[in-house]
């Protein structure tokens, strides 16, 4: 499913080169540095989404007969990547770049008297020998990293050069480059941002939420999309009787508060789920089908909205004259409909998917607190920040875990925030109209 | 203006019927109630005469839409539809599974959760005006683009981090607050000062960005330019012409939500162990209440209805041109 939104994606974009009129609002969006740096910051995201999508079973060395047994834990080419990050846990809780664990433990020395001391990790630092060499150690990696992220970027700025000017794109690619290095680096041998009650690397938990805060993005996007797009222009092309019944569906379902209908029909889910354990073979599609189901509930509530704005803007068009010509010549509705009307409101949709997309992620997070997000099981900000949450009250506080979510999320929501600006300035007519007036 | 109240009324009940019959179906159809009685009496062991017994306490023991065997009217009423729907619409919502009425609990949890919400929606409002005024005022220059920027950033935080920073900073670090709770009475003012401060911390970004889009709308327009010409300060364009004349968005905005503040917010008050609404719904939705749930998804919807017709008589008071008829 996932790659055949991608080729829907690269086909619409390849269309849109051909189309010089389809093109101008792009070249607008591309002229927007905050624009283009905050779709590169959403690109890489999507990239990590991607990578952790593609899902597959190891084979486990085989036992008997040459037959290959698979694993029932599902991987993905991410989980692959970042290999030491998943295999090196710890026993618990760990600061950021830590060389023992959060708490002290009974343990016997060399000479085999009981001491209480902080056990050090099994991984992370382990290759140090003395402790104090910690501080200059860490900066030797970092700036290493950096120093080969920066040649990277520059590179990567040499062989693209052609196609993207501008001093702001080259520092911020060479700033993020620098980043992912010096992280990548340290990363090998550190746990950069600590780790989790069950020892879990916190870099490892905020990376693999971000796929789950993309799918409900995008997906529910999926299910909004068409729900709105035919019964707003039905009910704004046809109207009539068609009309009454389109709204009074959209006023019944935006007069329930959404929260409540979404908690509603989760919890609903919830007893059908419990009542039908066998209908699930693993705990991954059990919680693969709440995800999707979510993200069904989410769309049914939120495409009111757009809804309305279509049927509006539609009533609007079916009065234009090149509509009515079109009527004249006894074009059929559907025609009319598919060919004059949609790519009229094109723009709408458009704008209001872009901006509705970080509203979704940040929908995300607050669900899984009431408990009627995703399965507890999904690695996602939401149920990162819950288990997170309870540790606040611990001395000393353990503060990295619920930072590093909260963090990455806003790096996420505020690119998607900024790119959606620049989107709705660039296809918004009405915006264009006072531009050309000042 | 009476008959357009009326017909709006009217208009009201078949969108509540609408609502019920959904909630109904989430609820009844899909699970059944002898799978609810499953769940409350637990999933393993259960006799067929435990599910009887639960049911019939309940009063689940009646087909769910329509009664062949009755007679008369008897054939529509004499069901779980008729018997939990009707009742709603007298505001009688029956008991809680733990046998409380539900009526009673939402009468005394109402205090609460509007001692929080009310205070966050005024000032709120007042605070998100001015600061969109503000910028509006200082348009194109680098204080409104600092405020853009502000707004982005502030809208783009998750409501949880407010919440959660604002907590952890004001009682934990300064001890300034309580961390949560609640009392009755004029006391309990230590103990909502800090949820109305995060609430309107929280709505900064997005509440401010939306006025000032609004606003610049607005001064766009032919009449403010009228204004100018005839020599008026910008201070006096804007708050005696353009904010006049943006009542009616901002009314759109504002008016729909005001009946909704007795709900409460979900969020806020389940974190503040304040005894609201929210709360309420929150508790339930962890317990699998369905009474509960269903009741506050009514009340809900009869409020949202109920902000829709106060938005329309509202444009009648700011805008002397819009008659209700």
């Amino acid at each position: 499913m996932v790659f055949l939104l991608l080729s829907a994606g690269v086909a619409t974009a390849w269309y849109v080169r051909r189309h010089e009129h389809l093109l101008q609002p792009w070249r607008r969006v591309a002229q927007s540095k905050v624009a283009l740096v905050s779709l590169l910051i959403l690109s890489l995201f999507l990239l990590v989404g991607l990578l952790d999508t593609l899902h597959y079973r190891e084979a486990l060395p085989e036992k008997n007969k040459g037959e290959t047994v698979y694993s029932s834990e599902v991987l993905s080419v991410f989980d692959y990547l970042v290999e030491p990050l998943r295999v090196n846990t710890e026993k618990t809780y760990s600061a950021p770049f830590a060389l023992t664990l959060y708490a002290k433990e009974s343990m016997t020395d060399d000479q085999g008297h009981a001491i209480r001391d902080y056990p050090r990790l099994k991984y992370g630092g382990a290759h140090l020998t003395d402790i104090t060499e910690r501080v200059s150690d860490v900066t030797k990696r970092a700036l290493l990293g950096a120093l080969s992220g920066f040649i990277a970027g520059v590179l990567l700025l040499l062989a693209i050069r052609k196609r993207i000017s501008g001093p702001a794109i080259s520092v911020s690619v060479i700033s993020i480059a620098c980043l992912i290095g010096a992280v990548v680096n340290l990363a090998t041998v550190y746990h950069v941002l600590g780790t989790d009650k069950v020892g879990q690397d916190v870099l490892y938990l905020s990376l693999k939420s971000i796929r789950t805060g993309l799918i409900i993005g995008t997906v529910t996007t999926m299910v909004t999309l068409p729900l709105a797009l035919f019964f707003g222009i039905a009910a704004g092309y046809f109207r009539g009787w068609v009309d009454d019944v389109i709204q009074y569906i959209y006023t019944v379902l935006s007069s329930i508060p959404s929260v409540l209908l979404i908690a509603a029909a989760v919890l609903m889910m919830q007893v059908t789920i419990n009542t039908h354990p066998e209908w699930f073979d693993t705990t991954a599609s059990r919680a693969d089908l709440r995800l999707v189901f979510l993200c069904l509930i989410l769309g049914v509530t939120s495409w009111t909205g757009l809804c309305r704005l279509l049927r509006g803007e539609t009533l609007k068009l079916r009065e234009m004259e090149y509509i009515q010509a079109a009527q004249a010549f006894g074009v059929s509705s559907m025609r009319i409909l598919a060919r004059h009307i949609m790519p009229n409101v094109m723009h709408i949709i458009l704008i209001a998917l872009v901006m509705d997309f970080s509203a979704l992620v940040l929908a995300e997070a607050v669900l899984s607190y009431v408990g009627v997000g995703v399965d507890p099981s999904m690695i996602s900000f939401g149920t990162m920040i819950n288990a997170a949450r309870l540790e606040m009250a611990r001395e000393p506080m353990v503060w990295w875990a619920l930072v590093s979510a909260f963090g990455f999320m806003l790096v996420l929501v505020l690119a998607a925030n900024l790119f959606a600006d620049a989107v709705r300035d660039a296809f918004d007519p009405r915006l264009n109209r006072t531009e050309a007036k000042a | 203006m009476i008959d357009y109240l009326i017909r709006r009324i009217l208009y009201a009940i078949p969108i509540l019927i609408g609502v019920n019959v959904l909630t109904f179906g989430l609820f009844f159809v899909v699970n059944t109630p002898d799978d609810m009685a499953r769940m409350q009496l637990g999933i393993k062991r259960v006799t067929p005469e435990a599910i009887d017994k639960w049911k019939h306490q309940h009063g689940y023991d009646k087909p769910l839409m329509i009664n062949s065997e009755a007679s008369g009217t008897g054939h529509l009423t004499d069901t779980i539809f008729w018997q939990r729907s009707a009742s709603m619409f007298m505001l009688d919502f029956g008991y809680s599974d733990d046998g409380r009425s539900i009526s009673r609990e939402i009468a005394t949890r109402m205090g609460p959760s509007l001692a929080i919400a009310l205070p966050t929606f005024l000032v709120g409002l007042i605070v998100y005006i001015s600061f969109a005024l503000m910028m509006t005022l200082f348009r194109a220059t680098a204080l409104d683009m600092v405020g853009v920027a502000i707004c982005v950033l502030l809208m783009s935080i998750s409501t949880l981090f407010y919440i959660i920073g604002g907590q952890f900073l004001v009682s934990k670090l300064w001890n300034l607050v309580p961390i949560s709770g609640y009392v009755s009475g004029m006391s309990s003012l230590k103990f909502v000062v800090l949820p109305i401060l995060i609430g309107i911390v929280g709505g900064v970004g997005s509440s401010s960005r939306w006025y000032r889009t609004i606003f610049i709308e607005e001064i766009g327009k032919d009449y403010v330019r009228t204004a100018r010409s005839k020599g008026l300060s910008e201070f006096r364009v804007l708050f005696r012409h353009v904010l006049q004349n943006a009542m009616i968005p901002i009314l759109t905005g504002v008016v729909v939500v005001i009946p909704l503040l007795f709900m409460g917010s979900l969020l806020t008050e389940s974190f503040f162990g304040i005894p609201g609404l929210g709360s309420y719904t929150i508790d339930a939705i962890n317990a699998q209440d369905f009474g509960v749930v269903r009741a506050m998804v009514f009340l809900g919807s009869v409020l949202y209805i109920v902000g829709l017709i106060l938005t329309d008589i509202s444009y009648t008071a700011v805008d002397p041109r819009v008659r209700l008829s």
